[in-house]
């Protein structure tokens, strides 16, 4: 028997750090977490400073999904803390497994109203998956090791672990757990074979079978499975924007992302099918349009990790709870033929000819889709992380992914000022890959100040920003139900970016016409250091297609003529 | 419809906040909710009594089930179980009334414990029905407070609700 070895509660945070193998942590150091900064200064692990908190959280959200690994930020008490919030919300709305620790006032003061307290386990409890306020050190080698296992087993979600100060300078004895025993925390991995036999066989008799994947076919490494599952029966491949990547833009059942600027072809599909098999996805609002109208002749088979995403928005006729990789691996030995899809294949194809995803070019003025496919065209395997509205639709659908990981968004929240942060952590996560924000002018002044720490950290990630000078997405909204009527969504003339990165020491380019469009990503990919990229973009371009919030995703919003400002709503095919 | 659910729980802080958080945030409907400890001191028992339909419920049941610190529910049926819960009744009652008040007291089985010069306090369990009885009876007498508790419940026979590993 060794025996334990004794230690400081902020020593034992960092080795029970090191033993899940991290090495790189996000943070902003403050008064309640000083005696954990402490043991930081002389560990192994690498700490990114941050300028922001929120920065952390996003940077260990993007660190996480570009990697599977779990990210880890930390801040102290109070303002430090709540400034977390967005990040930890952002990642418990996509499932991404984060650890954030957070420095509280002494135990003795928790209650009183003391300087820089909040009580952020509270705060939290709604956006978490779980979370701990460490009353005893004894105790903290348990949680750190429950924490990091519930963040990163079943459906993955953030973990936060708040230290009181004192927490953090008593001595304990640590003796990090092997294995941990939960009463109420036992994830289903395994999916019910009866169900999945029952599976197989409603898919073989189907004649026009949809996939629809989600983010959970992403975070459970099963893009492969589901590359089978689709070519052996010969179905076409819908996914959500969480799902991008899970399966190749490029290979011919694929329907790129179905519902409000999804694809035609894919929303048409899906409302003429006769069986959704829908694998790691929750039929989010923004992906089913009206939820009465959605695939109505179709059965549904719907495999999630999360028994309570089943049946919660849609009407479900066969549930399989379990990791999609594991079902869909069983669901496999039962497939032995392909279903009886040639008529609808071929219609399928016939809507993919007759509604490409398209834009009009033009020789004067930048268009955003064009700058995105011009980032294709020079590198097609960056990792794309985007930042939140047209910018993030656009990126979505004029890049064409073909790997899982590749495509980082706030899908579930829609968070504003994401992108930049997350594309540093993604960066950190995969050094060997060229990382792109694809931002918004709006968008990228949320977190801009993360500059400072891409630069002070030489992280070499290159922000392409679609200036239109507009919140954008909010403009589409407002000219295509608000009259035109531009409430204070014009940003025009607010920034010169370029000054802005060159004041951190980034490099600052910029793109007015068509024609410099190329020139300046090739110059930013040669440079290898944080770069912004201010490509001043058509103001009023729009996201098309695009479906009216409430309305069946077969209803395309129509704009027929732009000056006469008149909105169609119709269904089409 | 009303549904009573038996929830097995660590008997830990800021777990009743969590449930009750819970139900806050999607929007569901409590309406009772009584905790206690079980005979594993690391384990409380929360009744819960829910309003809504099936899928309401359904959903309830697998939220609450995400919750780390819920290590088991279990669906009551109203047939199948035993339910109780207790109430104290304040009644005003002078030496004119006290007698018939203490005949009502007699009949629903109830108890007396406390008495003053111009009032009583009253003790019953039961079910719901019994108490808003009760309760009806001696409203004309004056009921100066009221306190009752959310409602407990158990299966009958030897169908338990409790925790093996």
């Amino acid at each position: 028997m060794n025996m334990p070895d004794i230690m400081t509660g902020a020593e034992a945070v960092v080795e029970s750090l090191r033993r899940e193998g991290i090495e790189i942590v996000f943070g902003y150091p403050g008064g309640a977490v000083l005696p954990l900064y402490d043991v930081l200064y002389e560990s192994d692990i690498r700490h990114i400073l941050v300028r922001h908190e929120q920065g952390a959280a996003h940077a260990a959200d993007g660190y996480a999904r570009a990697t599977g690994k779990v990210g880890v930020c930390i801040a102290t008490s109070g303002p430090g803390a709540t400034n977390l919030v967005t990040g930890i919300a952002t990642a418990y709305m996509d499932s991404v497994p984060i650890v954030a620790l957070t420095g509280q006032v002494p135990r003795v003061l928790i209650g009183n109203d003391a300087f820089q307290e909040a009580d952020i386990c509270g705060i939290t409890m709604p956006i978490t998956k779980h979370n701990y306020l460490v009353k005893d050190e004894q105790e903290l080698p348990r949680i750190m090791k429950e924490a990091f296992y519930i963040a990163s087993t079943g459906r993955p979600g953030p973990v936060l672990i708040d230290l009181p100060k004192d927490v953090q300078t008593e001595e304990i004895e640590f003796d990090y757990p092997k294995e941990i025993v939960m009463r109420g925390y036992k994830p289903k991995v395994k999916g019910n074979e009866q169900q999945i036999k029952r599976a197989a066989l409603t898919i073989l008799e189907s004649e026009r079978p949809v996939i629809y994947a989600g983010g959970g076919v992403i975070i459970s490494n099963a893009s492969e499975e589901l590359r089978m599952l689709a070519e052996k029966i010969m179905a076409p491949v819908t996914a959500s924007l969480m799902g991008t990547g899970a399966f190749p833009d490029e290979h011919p059942l694929s329907l790129g992302m179905l519902g409000m600027h999804g694809t035609r072809y894919a929303n048409y599909a899906i409302q003429q099918s006769d069986l959704i098999i829908a694998i790691g996805t929750r039929f989010d609002d923004r992906a089913t349009g009206k939820v009465d109208a959605f695939a109505p002749e179709a059965k549904i088979i719907h495999i999630d990790v999360d028994p309570a995403e089943i049946g919660k928005n849609v009407r479900v006729d066969i549930p399989i709870v379990g990791d999609c990789k594991q079902v869909l691996q069983s669901l496999l030995k039962y497939i032995d033929r392909a279903c009886n899809s040639e008529v609808w294949l071929r219609k399928v194809e016939e809507w993919k000819k007759e509604y490409p995803l398209t834009y009009t070019y033009s020789e004067s003025v930048i268009k955003p889709q064009y700058v995105v496919e011009e980032i294709y065209r020079a590198c097609k395997d960056a990792i794309i992380v985007t930042e939140v509205g047209q910018n993030q639709m656009w990126a979505r659908q004029f890049f064409r992914y073909k790997d899982p990981r590749t495509f980082i968004s706030s899908g579930g929240l829609g968070t504003m000022g994401y992108g930049f942060p997350a594309s540093i952590g993604a960066k950190l996560g995969r050094p060997d890959k060229v990382v792109f924000d694809i931002a918004g002018d709006g968008s990228f002044l949320m977190n801009s100040q993360e500059l400072a720490t891409a630069v002070s950290n030489d992280v070499p990630v290159i922000v392409a920003i679609l200036n239109n000078g507009y919140l954008g997405m909010v403009r589409q909204w407002q000219e295509l139900f608000f009259c035109r009527r531009y409430s204070h969504t014009c940003l025009e003339g607010s920034v010169d970016f370029v000054k802005l990165a060159e004041s951190y020491g980034a490099l600052g380019l910029r793109a007015e016409r068509p024609s410099e469009v190329r020139g300046v990503i090739e110059e930013a990919l040669r440079a290898n250091m944080p770069t912004v990229i201010d490509f001043i973009c058509d103001p009023e371009e729009n996201v098309m297609p695009m479906v009216p919030a409430g309305a069946a995703i077969n209803e395309f919003v129509e704009v027929r003529n732009k000056s006469e400002n008149k909105l169609l709503v119709g269904a089409v095919a | 419809m009303r549904y009573t659910l038996a929830v097995l729980v660590e008997n830990k802080p800021g777990v009743l906040a969590r449930v009750a958080g819970l139900f806050a945030r999607r929007g569901y409907n409590i309406d009772s909710l009584a905790v206690g400890v079980t005979d594993n001191p690391e384990i409380s028992r929360m009744t819960i009594v829910v309003r809504g339909d099936e899928k309401v419920i359904e959903q309830v049941i697998k939220q609450l089930n995400k919750l780390v610190d819920v290590i088991k529910i279990s669906m009551l049926s109203e047939k199948e179980s035993v339910e109780r819960s207790l109430a104290l009744f304040k009644v005003s009652a002078d030496s004119k009334t006290r007698p018939t008040i203490m005949q009502i007291v007699d009949i629903f089985r109830a108890k007396i414990i406390d008495v003053g010069s111009k009032s009583l306090i009253i003790e019953i369990t039961g079910d719901e029905d019994k108490i808003n009885a009760m309760e009806r009876l001696l409203r004309s007498y004056g009921i100066l407070e009221v306190c009752r508790t959310g409602k407990i419940a158990m299966n009958r026979g030897l169908k338990s609700v409790s925790y093996e590993k």
